[in-house]
């Protein structure tokens, strides 16, 4: 098979790098592929924000590995190729009364990209990351070895390999559980936050919602301090529909994406219009309840394709950090005054209540309280992320891998205590030598 | 309105699978057909879209179609004819078994395939035979005359076929893609305002039939580049490097 050169990049378009890309259509091709690779990493759809699937001299693009092999109706467990949208899923299955046990804010994302980065939605707190849902995977170790890896079988490197960043192999196949729905509609109720208290409080008493998220206004400062909109949501039964759409509950409102035609200038993302549309955003935010759509519920931003355009040619990181429970108000508090501070904020800032931890090794929730925010890629910024860093670290947090270009290999460790397990796990198996990113080599993982 | 099953010759290929995942989306029952077992595919399009669709084994270039369709247990209302062969021009002007792969893989197979498709076509309510030729078969280049040419037949085949078929209501398409990113072409530089996806050509294709055309070009703005490179006096293009 002969790889061609693209350049390529996360979703954040920072760091773009010339990659060769091999796009092998079966696990045969694929497992043939590997040997003599070298070092190489796999690349779902893109969609994390970094450096985490590029390899300049070996990047394997899984998405032609996308076949849906078996659906179980009595129990909802379906087995697919790691390279399958779910968006493709979600399209199949949403009509015959299914849905992911977990989602991320995007449908854009491969399954094998969903278990790499063990992926959380608005529903952690109750129902854990998509990886707690996974019955198995087979992983090709590029060593002519396809392993299942389980809880029962090769457990160690199903810990690894869930939220491993594609440091363990290439997933070629997995299984996992769909959960049976009753509508293609959710019931949202929306409460407002005048400040960090306030919005804790709502998450504390809200852990009965299936889904809970906050949009915070990131720039808003002093007695403002994190106030928020806060997003609690449940799938609607059908009887809780009225008439017309209790007839086809499953049916689900056609929508057109636009696309964001040019990279906007840099100007377009001046703190004033960030600050507008931050108070707007809130504003607009009604307290209540509503019934709102599948898709716009869960993946707002699908509807502008190419969205990470908005801030222009130069690019953007994402930045979002975890912070155990009992250190998180004050945690969230300097992080915030930081923010604030340096006046450069995010269109959308995201703060969520976590749940337990998983059982992956280098997976990213804990118990506590995780923010997202985006900038712009200058350096301001990129020193203001320095300086949010260690106040991550001095709370005991950590910062998610698959958001991440441009965390520091010290600052990692700190937050990950099973990274040392991980590299053991890699050198045992000769992993270290085969797969590798750019993310890997910055982050010496 | 599409008539089923739609049998896709040449299922493998990138173009292939897109266009049996935009028919069963469509409702169409499908039959895959292709040199290796691609059974998982069938299981794939049923279980996404939940119509029927199985796989058989098919070679183009077996001189066998008539034995292939007498095997086939159903009539089709749709056949596309996706399976190519862009060889390497240099291997074919060297080793002759190279140059008649080529020809065998894009004319010779394929336009026997079609005839024997339309041998028992007639008839069928709606039926549809779409041919995938190429933008190579508007003018032979030294890069690739040899699939170029073959192409060119092909183009030439199915306009006939289409003329003999219009008054019984056989519906014949020709395709002519420009650049498509898929297993052929992996490994080229392709320029991206030219270049097509293959879920883009398969969508094209399916609307195009449904609206009954005759030839289209994939993407559209093919069509104002090849008739610029029609029209290249043949005394400047033979210096050309194109
Ligand atoms: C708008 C938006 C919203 C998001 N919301 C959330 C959210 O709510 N929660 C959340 O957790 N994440 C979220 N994400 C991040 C996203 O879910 C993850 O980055 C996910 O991993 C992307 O999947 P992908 O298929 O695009 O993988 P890529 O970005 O291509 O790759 C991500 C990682 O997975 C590895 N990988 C991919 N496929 C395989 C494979 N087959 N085998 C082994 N390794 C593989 C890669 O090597 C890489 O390390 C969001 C992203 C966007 C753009
Ligand atoms: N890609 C482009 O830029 C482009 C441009 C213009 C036209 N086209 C045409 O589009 C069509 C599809 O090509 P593609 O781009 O999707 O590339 P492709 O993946 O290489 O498709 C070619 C297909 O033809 C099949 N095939 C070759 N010889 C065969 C034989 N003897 N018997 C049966 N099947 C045979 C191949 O089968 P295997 O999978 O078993 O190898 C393959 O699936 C071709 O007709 C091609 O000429 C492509």
């Amino acid at each position: 098979m002969m790889p061609h050169v693209e350049p390529l990049s996360g979703w954040g378009r920072y760091p773009v790098r010339d990659c060769a890309v091999w796009q092998p259509v079966t696990a045969e091709a694929l497992h043939a592929t590997l040997p003599p690779l070298g070092r190489s990493i796999a690349r779902g759809n893109g969609r994390s924000y970094g450096d985490a699937s590029l390899n300049p001299e070996a990047t394997i693009d899984m998405r032609r590995l996308d076949r849906l092999i078996a659906f179980d109706d009595a129990s909802g467990e379906l087995v697919c190729e790691a390279g399958v949208l779910l968006s493709d899923i979600i399209d199949a299955f949403v009509p015959r009364g299914w849905f992911v046990p977990v989602t991320p804010g995007t449908r854009m994302v491969t399954i094998g990209g969903m278990i790499a980065s063990d992926v959380h939605g608005k529903n952690h707190h109750g129902t854990g990351s998509f990886c707690e849902h996974l019955l198995w995977l087979d992983l090709d170790l590029g060593d002519g070895r396809v392993l299942r890896c389980s809880h029962q079988e090769n457990a160690d490197l199903f810990a690894a390999s869930c939220g491993g960043m594609g440091l363990t192999g290439m997933i070629v196949r997995a299984a996992f559980r769909l959960m049976p729905i009753e509508s293609a509609w959710m019931r949202q109720q929306t409460v407002r936050a005048r400040d960090l208290g306030e919005a804790m409080a709502v998450f504390e008493r809200s852990h009965a919602w299936t889904y809970s998220v906050a949009w915070i206004d990131c720039l808003a400062r002093g007695r403002d301090l994190g106030r928020s909109a806060i997003l609690l949501a449940d799938h609607a039964p059908a009887d809780a529909l009225d008439a017309t759409r209790r007839a086809e509950p499953l049916a689900r409102p056609p929508r057109q994406p636009r696309a964001v035609p040019v990279d906007l200038p840099g100007f377009a993302l001046s703190s004033f219009n960030v600050r507008a549309f931050n108070q707007l955003y809130y504003a607009m935010q009604r307290p209540g309840e509503a019934l709102v759509a599948l898709d716009p519920y869960f993946y707002p931003l699908d509807a502008l394709t190419d969205w990470n355009r908005i801030y222009g040619r130069r690019g953007f990181v994402q930045y979002q950090c975890v912070l155990p429970l009992a250190e998180s108000e004050r945690g969230l508090r300097r992080l915030l005054e930081a923010i604030a501070t340096a006046g450069s904020g995010s269109f959308l800032a995201v703060l969520k209540r976590m749940g337990p931890a998983s059982f992956g090794l280098l997976s990213f929730p804990m118990p506590g309280y995780t923010l997202a925010l985006d900038f712009p890629a200058t350096p301001a910024n990129l020193a203001l992320l320095d300086r949010l860093d260690a106040i991550v670290a001095d709370h005991g947090g950590r910062i998610y891998l698959t958001k991440d270009a441009r965390l520091s290999a010290p600052m990692l460790a700190l937050g990950y205590p099973g990274l040392a397990r991980f590299r053991e796990l890699r050198a045992q198996h000769g992993l270290d030598r085969r797969f590798s990113s750019l993310l890997s080599q910055r982050l010496e993982l | 309105m599409i008539a089923s099953p739609v049998l896709i010759l040449g299922a493998r290929s990138d173009i292939g699978k897109a266009l049996a995942r935009g028919y069963a989306a469509q409702g169409c029952e499908v039959i895959l057909a292709a040199r290796n077992d691609i059974a998982a595919d069938a299981t794939d399009l049923a279980l996404r879209t939940g119509v029927q669709a199985r796989a058989v084994l098919f070679d183009v270039t077996d001189g066998e179609p008539d034995r292939f369709f007498e095997g086939l247990g159903a009539i089709p209302g749709t056949v596309v004819m996706v399976a190519g062969l862009l060889g390497d021009q240099a291997e074919s002007a060297a080793v002759d078994a190279a140059a008649q792969q080529v020809m065998d893989s894009n004319y010779n197979g394929p336009a026997r395939y079609l005839l024997a498709a339309a041998r028992r076509m007639a008839g069928v309510p709606g039926g549809c035979i779409i041919g995938i030729s190429s933008v190579a078969g508007e003018r032979g280049r030294a890069s690739n005359f040899v699939y170029g040419s073959a192409k060119a037949g092909f183009t030439a085949f199915l306009s006939g076929l289409r003329n003999a078929h219009a008054r019984a209501g056989l519906h014949v398409m020709t395709v002519k893609p420009g650049f498509v990113r898929t297993q052929m072409t992996a490994g080229l530089k392709l320029p991206p305002a030219v270049t097509a996806e293959p879920g883009q050509v398969a969508d094209a294709i399916i609307r195009a039939h449904r609206a009954r055309r005759d030839v289209i070009y994939t993407l559209g703005r093919w069509r104002p580049i090849m008739a610029i490179i029609r029209a290249i006096p043949e005394s400047v293009f033979k210096k050309l490097s194109l």
